[in-house]
């Protein structure tokens, strides 16, 4: 039982700064959210229910334009995709003890940053330590959503200008420590960053979350074929 | 419409995305080809997520480009995490007050 606790607390340990990185963001949510005419409380049960950025961006721009519920679906499916990529890959490193009832609560807390943080952790996931991870980034989510709902505009921006890279420096001290050792996740990592470039400039139609989706899958199937995992 | 109906849809539809494969599939995974493209998908999302988001993201391409410099040094010399992102966001605060 000890133990069980021990990998919660180290899950909100390791969850800190995805949960301070949320904040700054899910402010910035905050405020869109409630310019698309939305009030605080929708906005924040709209973090609590999706934890996730860019479906739930695109969200609000459906409901602010009175679009169709099957657009909203067919907007949050694509956008969402890649946690079922990620989904799948967290399933080759979880303990024995996450079993499927578990799986159906840890699924919830399937992010990028989340996702990012367990896939490269030594040990097997247990569901304690995801759980953990996953409240603490939750309490930063929907508190960040609420605080920009509720107070957004009485910040200088140059604070929440500031605060908007907090989430992207976090992204970078997580790959380059890697990258810098090894050549594989290097060639990923540029591969990556220059598919992602190519879109934003040739393919602008494309949706953020999908463009995600292509560079990452191209970058990574590009460097499994020329870098195979050998068994350890 | 009802904007709990818009809510309902968004939650059940990401849910749906996230749990199925998460919870159902329990396989090991054999082929070498199939677990190094997995190995490298966390950085490759990451890496496709920053560049080039990360210079839109303070509405100012010069402090964000400062900020990113910042970020990669500290990174580079094997900071923490919640450092590596917090000097980011600083130095972009510095950057804006001394730009203006």
């Amino acid at each position: 039982m000890s133990k069980k606790k021990n990998s919660f607390l180290l899950g909100m340990a390791a969850g800190i700064p995805i949960a301070l990185g949320y904040l700054s963001v899910s402010f910035a949510f905050g405020i869109s959210a409630v310019r698309a005419g939305l009030t605080y409380i929708e906005a924040s049960m709209i973090s609590l229910t999706n934890l996730t950025s860019a479906g739930q961006v695109a969200g609000i721009d459906v409901i602010a334009a009175r679009g169709s519920l099957f657009e909203m679906a067919a907007v949050q499916f694509t956008i969402n995709l890649r946690y079922a990529l990620m989904g799948i890959s967290l399933s080759q490193n979880l303990d024995k003890s996450y079993t499927f009832p578990y799986r159906l609560i840890g699924a919830h807390g399937i992010t990028d940053e989340i996702y990012a943080v367990c896939s490269t952790h030594k040990e097997p996931i247990k569901p304690a330590y995801m759980y953990g991870m996953t409240a603490i980034a939750v309490s930063g989510w929907v508190s960040g959503t609420f605080i920009g709902a509720f107070a957004g505009k009485a910040l200088p921006e140059q604070v929440t200008a500031a605060l908007g890279i907090v989430i992207y420096g976090m992204f970078i001290a997580i790959i380059v420590p890697p990258a810098s050792k090894q050549r594989s996740i290097l060639f990923t990592v540029i591969a990556a960053a220059l598919l992602s470039i190519a879109c934003k400039l040739f393919l602008p139609m494309i949706s953020s979350g999908f463009a995600v989706i292509i560079c990452a899958v191209g970058a990574a199937a590009l460097a499994a074929a020329i870098f195979p995992v050998k068994e350890e | 419409m009802a904007i709990a109906l818009y809510i309902a849809v968004m939650a059940g539809v990401t849910y749906l995305v996230r749990m199925i494969p998460f919870a159902f599939f329990t396989k090991k995974i054999e082929s070498v080809y199939i677990k190094s493209f997995l190995h490298y998908m966390p950085y490759a999302v990451l890496s496709a997520m920053t560049i080039p988001a990360i210079f839109f993201s303070t509405g100012n391409m010069t402090t964000a480009i400062i900020g990113t410099i910042v970020a990669l040094v500290l990174a580079y010399l094997d900071l923490p995490l919640i450092a590596v992102a917090i000097a980011a966001a600083a130095a972009v605060f510095a950057a804006g007050v001394f730009l203006n």
